[in-house]
């Protein structure tokens, strides 16, 4: 048995060696995509074209516009004089983003009252949106407690938002406003997930293919050392791969590590195991190499945009939520964005843990028992 | 199954029967392999040779019907039969992207041959299949006949007592087939016993034992001798003659004649028992105002031998199959 075992783990590595090209895409894979997307959203987001339709004209609203241009997300570029003008701006695409502040901002400010400054978001593109009004929200806030640190109302810099979005518990954990730092954690677990299934499925697919699958069907090898065999050496890969991602984060984009490494390695062998066992059950339902690799589409572009690694999953539809939570992926990101970005620990993470595992134990049952080790 | 003495048989079937949805692939097929001979399972393309030798070494489960391979039931103790059966297929299960090495100390360890004679095995594995100095190579850059035989290195690194070949020379230039089965003949000689599939009817020569199989059924079998002496009762002649039509029409309204087959430029006719002589045949030609050229009893052939099992309406599309796999080199 150990034999066996041992020859097979030491056979998947020669081959993944062998295979330097695909095994540096794997390896270096998520890097890539993080390095495009994490810049791609630095400076999409940043430098929004405003404009100001100031009524007040006083050095409080002039601080107040100050903040929005410190913070680099707002190039107030048109000073306008009504209303029409704002949004005619805005409707035509030249402006992104409104400002208008009331005639008696300042006379308000001065005497302690809650003040309105009203922020127009071009919503129609959301990232652009969603980031605004998160920095235009933390703006106010900043601005308010500044101004009037008796007042501990926090809507001085009140938004109209033409979206209801829960932008303050966003920033909270995102405090410098940067997008990436809140969509690499995402990315890295969907990268993940996306290149282990293709690399097991592809590796269990080609036996099938080159007939090599039959002689190790034929010979005492049993169904659980061929898997355990496949599995191990992609586990080790998917670690690296991690491991690249998350240093090239850390260092590029200044990701935060704020939590427990170790916890995150070791919640992060549930998700792996579980996803192999995915790549295998996929296996077993494809029979070319290039079935596998749509296949693998097929599952990605639903978890992808269903886990919330995009898009909130608070605001989707109940049947989109239930599917949600049935991803593994959804999981896996509350745990990476949890310790990475939050510092949280294992008492916040055990109900995750659980159903990791137990998706895992699912998809490697299922697969176990799909993966006719008869060929019928 | 208790009167069968398994330790003098390597294989024993009793009406094993796979069907796959409506399609019976093999139909109540009896097989006695003895231990130590060399034995040719024998049948065109899809004939049922593959599902058979499939299921005899636990790929496929028997729809009905019993099996024994080396005393133990194929369908409750396959992990048994796995450790002592080698099994080298078509397609030769070699990893194309490791070296000659690594492929034979992966299957090695597979059926775990011990540690302390495997570097040994290994070599003497490199050293038959003329693989000395090429141990480094790719198996990918091996040439047809090179990989054929480290492929036959593979299956066998473990000694085991019965090697199954499905259809090991398919694919392999006439030298390689031929140095192939030298090979085999000394394997037999250690005392392995051989089952090998083949559609060529010519390999048949090199085994002590047959079995044809056709469309799921076992038409004939026996040891080569016997098969050769019992099976067709009549005769087979060659003529030469022309017009070639209008004689291969003739020829098979003629009473006695059980077979009409065109080879080329000659025309292969096979004679039932009690048919008539070639001397009447060429009698008769000539009356139909034919030109015959040439006529003589010739030698039936293995694949003569075959067909003339197979019911009479079957024989022609049978001989167009056999005559397409030979072209094909499939």
């Amino acid at each position: 048995m150990k034999s066996r075992l041992l020859g097979m783990m030491r056979k998947e590595f020669i081959q993944m060696w062998r295979d330097r090209l695909t095994l540096g895409m794997m390896l270096f894979m998520p890097m890539f995509v993080l390095g495009i997307i994490g810049w791609a959203i630095n400076t999409d987001v940043k430098h929004m074209p405003t404009a100001v339709f100031d009524q007040s004209r006083t050095p409080e609203s002039r601080e107040l516009l100050h903040a929005f241009t410190n913070s680099q997300y707002f190039n107030l570029d048109y000073h306008v004089a009504s209303y029409e003008q704002v949004t005619r701006l805005i409707d035509s695409g030249w402006a992104k983003v409104g400002i208008i502040f009331p005639p008696d901002y300042a006379r308000l400010l001065r005497q302690q009252r809650v003040t309105q400054v009203q922020v127009i978001v071009d919503a129609s593109d959301p990232l652009v949106a969603t980031s605004a009004i998160n920095a235009a929200n933390a703006i106010g806030q900043v601005g308010s407690l500044k101004i009037a640190s008796e007042t501990l109302q926090r809507s001085a810099g009140r938004v109209t938002p033409p979206t209801p979005l829960d932008v303050r518990v966003r920033a909270w954990y995102n405090p410098d406003l940067v997008s990436a730092i809140f969509i690499i954690p995402g990315l890295l677990g969907a990268i993940l997930m996306q290149t282990v299934i293709t690399m097991i499925a592809l590796a269990v697919v080609r036996e099938r293919e080159r007939g090599t699958l039959e002689a190790l069907i034929v010979s005492p090898l049993r169904r659980w050392e061929l898997m355990i065999g496949k599995i191990v050496p992609n586990v080790l890969i998917a670690y690296a791969q991690m491991t690249l991602a998350l240093a090239f984060g850390v260092w590029f984009f200044d990701i935060p590590m704020r939590g427990s490494l170790t916890l995150l390695y070791f919640l992060s062998l549930f998700f792996i195991v579980g996803t192999l066992g995915f790549g295998i059950l996929l296996s077993t339902i494809t029979k070319t190499q290039q079935q596998a690799m749509q296949m693998s589409y097929f599952i990605f572009v639903p978890s992808i945009y269903l886990s919330g690694v995009l898009f909130p999953i608070e605001g989707m539809p109940p049947l989109a939520k239930t599917i949600a939570y049935c991803i593994p992926l959804t999981y896996y990101l509350q745990i990476l964005r949890g310790i990475i970005l939050k510092g949280i620990g294992i008492s916040y993470l055990w109900t995750h843990l659980l159903v990791l595992t137990a998706i895992g134990i699912v998809l490697i049952t299922t697969s176990i028992l799909r993966f006719h080790k008869k060929l019928g | 199954m208790a009167e069968f003495d398994l330790d003098s048989y390597a294989v024993i079937t009793e009406g094993l029967t796979r069907r796959f949805g409506k399609i019976v692939a093999v139909d109540h097929v009896d097989l006695r392999i003895k231990r130590g001979e060399i034995y040719g399972f024998l049948g065109p393309n899809g004939a049922g040779k593959s599902t058979t030798i499939r299921m005899l070494c636990g790929l496929l489960d028997p729809t009905e019907g019993t099996g024994y391979v080396l005393g133990h039931d194929i369908t409750t103790e396959p992990e048994r039969i796995k450790e002592k059966i080698g099994y080298m297929s078509q397609r030769f299960s070699l990893y194309e992207d490791l070296t000659v090495w690594e492929n034979l100390d992966f299957y090695a360890s597979l059926y775990s041959v011990p540690n302390g004679v495997k570097r040994a095995r290994i070599e003497q594995m490199i050293q038959m299949a003329d693989l000395t100095g090429r141990e480094g190579e790719l198996a990918a850059h091996l040439s047809g006949g090179w990989k054929q035989r480290l492929a036959l290195g593979c299956s066998i690194i473990h000694k085991p007592e019965l090697l199954f070949l499905d259809e090991p020379t398919a694919g392999v230039d006439p030298v390689s087939r031929r140095n192939f089965w030298d090979l085999i003949y000394r394997l037999s000689e250690e005392g392995i016993t051989i089952v090998a599939t083949t559609h060529y009817m010519d390999e048949a020569e090199h085994c002590d034992s047959l079995g044809f199989i056709y469309q799921g059924r076992i038409t004939a079998h026996g040891s080569r001798e016997e098969i050769k002496a019992n099976a067709l009762k009549g005769q087979v002649i060659e003529i030469e003659c022309q017009p070639m039509r209008e004689a291969t029409i003739f020829l098979e309204t003629l009473p006695g004649v059980a077979e009409v087959v065109r080879f080329g430029n000659t025309i292969h006719v096979v004679i039932e028992e009690d048919g008539p002589l070639p001397t009447d045949v060429e009698a008769r030609l000539t009356g139909e105002g034919l030109k015959v050229n040439r006529i003589e009893a010739t030698i039936p052939s293995i694949e003569d031998i075959f067909v003339s099992f197979v019911g009479l309406v079957d024989r022609r599309s049978l001989r167009a199959q056999l005559r397409r796999m030979r072209e094909g080199g499939l």
